[in-house]
């Protein structure tokens, strides 16, 4: 028999006395399932240590297929209960609009279970893939286990926080045990940038405005699969809203967990401090030109005939649905177009209390709560173009739902809902 | 410098290679209803992995790729086992879960590059506990 490849050579994980006690069992059945499959993921992660996590956040209650609900089953039947405080991403229920779902009701029912069991483990009933948006927040440097990779790439890159990328399973296991592999972003070395961006020949005008970050995103994604950009040369203090656009496009593209950008995020008051003080891997150059090919990249038609705009992917922040409020004005929604907006319920109440409900009603603009219009069946009409200012939005849609998409900026899409047909202001992607 | 397999989840298979020529991202681009490969851009879509020993450089995307690959393996249209030029946790995760919940284990071992493109489209091929991937 001939054999391909070499030994083996094990990595091994030191596990601390409390660890060694979950894994035989001392403190019950759902710990020492957790703990098994946290320390399982270490090995196959390569760190050689856990470390404690001060707080999680799941994305696992999200359904898609029998196996997550047997999975939270064999917890909650268990008794697991987080240990850190867990916050909970979108599911695909609008609790607090049930009338909008379209879906298989035999579905909604295994959906709404599966919260149900996150629930009962102690996890908060946030229902938000923007957990940042919430008035708690990891602070700078803290070691917390989050889910959902726009939350991710949020948590390491604006708030300082360290996260790896966890997703399904390991996300309520690292909640449970509040312990996470002791490698990825949680370690120093592994949040240097590796490729630094600069942008060159971009207007003035197109830098001051949001659509900018979500492109920028997008193109950055594609460039850098798994590493660690940095984005050099634009002016400093940019607002949490477009890094957010920025981090979730890049997230969506390609698997950046973390970016810096000089000036603006907390790791990187220079670019030196980004790169720790050595060599990038890579530089690139972006251009206006660049910008409008990834701009095109997220438009998958031509057709000018809107039926349906969708914003807040991720959430809304209570920042971006004022900006709605005031570009829609006194105006409304014209007659054969659908027009959503998600957000966190959290904000949501907000939005009521400030009375922009009413208004966002009045204008014709549905607002979505506790899931997203790309992977839910809320959408009425999936024919003619679906119009978003969303880079992630544009990258899933059409794959999950059918949907045609027209990118463009969220003046673009509440100007193109006022007519019916797709307008964009084409002028600001001109060369500077 | 040889290559050194890393074994991620251990147990034992056999069976006929497929062997993919790109990434794969579970989400997105498996079937676990039939175990089929959807992604409309991949080399090899409309391929089955069910039963296979799956070759391939590694994932690709959504960390959902866990939960996709654990759905196959309730469904019983997981492949018999995975070889991966790189390191992958994500599929790895979705193993180890599988094994936690449904008892059954599918091998995911990282054999390297040079392993990895030794592995021929077709060929029988059998999984050893310590990682050892053996031709008939």
């Amino acid at each position: 028999m001939e054999r391909v490849g070499s030994t083996l050579r094990p990595v091994t994980l030191r596990l601390d006395e409390r660890d060694e006690a979950r894994l035989a069992g001392d403190e019950g059945p759902a710990v020492r399932t957790a703990i098994r499959v946290v320390t399982r993921l270490a090995t196959a992660m390569g760190a050689d240590r856990l470390l404690d996590v001060t707080g999680a956040h799941i994305d696992s209650c999200l359904y898609h297929g029998q196996a997550v609900l047997d999975f939270a089953d064999h917890l909650a039947d268990a008794g697991a209960h987080v240990a850190v405080p867990t916050t909970l991403n979108v599911s695909s229920l609008d609790l607090l609009h049930p009338e909008l779902d379209r879906g298989d009701p035999v579905e909604s029912r295994q959906s709404r279970r599966l919260m149900e069991r996150f629930e009962e483990m102690g996890c908060r009933p946030t229902w938000t893939c923007a957990p940042y948006q919430l008035e708690t927040r990891p602070s700078f440097g803290e070691q917390v286990a989050w889910a959902e990779s726009n939350a991710i790439v949020f948590a390491n890159s604006v708030l300082g926080a360290r996260t790896h990328r966890y997703g399904d399973f390991a996300d309520i296991c690292c909640a449970i045990t509040g312990r996470a592999p002791a490698a990825g972003l949680h370690l120093d070395e592994n949040r240097r940038a590796t490729l630094v961006v600069r942008l060159e020949g971009v207007s003035p005008e197109l830098i001051g405005r949001d659509v900018l970050y979500p492109v920028l995103g997008g193109l950055i994604g594609r460039l850098v699969g798994r590493g660690v950009p940095v984005v050099d040369g634009l002016p400093p203090g940019v607002s949490e809203d477009r890094l957010k656009a920025l981090g979730a496009a890049s997230a969506a593209t390609g698997t950046v967990g973390m970016f810096h950008m000089v000036g603006s995020t907390p790791e990187a008051s220079t670019l030196e401090e980004a790169l720790h003080g050595q060599e990038p891997d890579q530089e690139v150059t972006v251009t206006a030109a660049d910008l409008r090919a990834a701009r095109d990249r997220l438009s998958t038609t031509t057709d000018d005939h809107l039926r349906t705009v969708s914003l807040g992917t991720p959430h809304y922040s209570i920042t971006e649905i004022g900006r709605l409020v005031e570009l829609l004005g006194g105006g409304r929604v014209a007659d054969g177009v659908a027009f959503y907006v998600s957000t966190g319920r959290d904000i949501y109440h907000e939005v009521e209390l400030r009375g922009w409900a009413s208004r966002l009603a009045d204008a014709g603009v549905t607002v979505v709560t506790d899931t997203c219009t790309y992977f839910t069946p809320i959408i009425e009409d999936l024919g003619g173009t679906a119009m978003t200012d969303s880079a992630k939005w544009a990258y899933y849609a059409p794959g999950n739902l059918g949907v045609e998409v027209v990118f463009g900026s969220t003046e673009d899409c509440v100007a193109s809902a006022m007519t019916g047909r797709v307008v964009r202001d084409e002028e600001i992607w001109a060369d500077a | 410098m040889p290559d050194q397999p890393r074994v991620l989840v251990a147990g034992t298979a056999a069976g006929e290679v497929l062997h993919l020529e790109e990434p794969l991202s579970f989400w997105g681009g498996l079937d676990s209803t039939d175990g089929r490969i959807i992604d409309r851009h991949h080399p090899q879509a409309d391929r089955v992995v069910a039963g296979r020993v799956l070759a391939m450089p590694h994932g690709r995307g959504s960390s959902t790729a866990s939960s996709v690959l654990c759905e196959a393996v309730r469904a019983g249209t997981a492949p018999a086992a995975i070889l991966m030029a790189e390191p992958d946790e994500l599929v790895a995760l979705g193993a180890i879960v599988a094994e936690e919940v449904y008892g059954v284990v599918v091998p995911v071992v990282v054999v390297g590059h040079e392993a990895y493109q030794s592995l021929v489209d077709g060929e029988q091929v059998t999984v050893g506990p310590d990682g050892t991937v053996g031709r008939a």
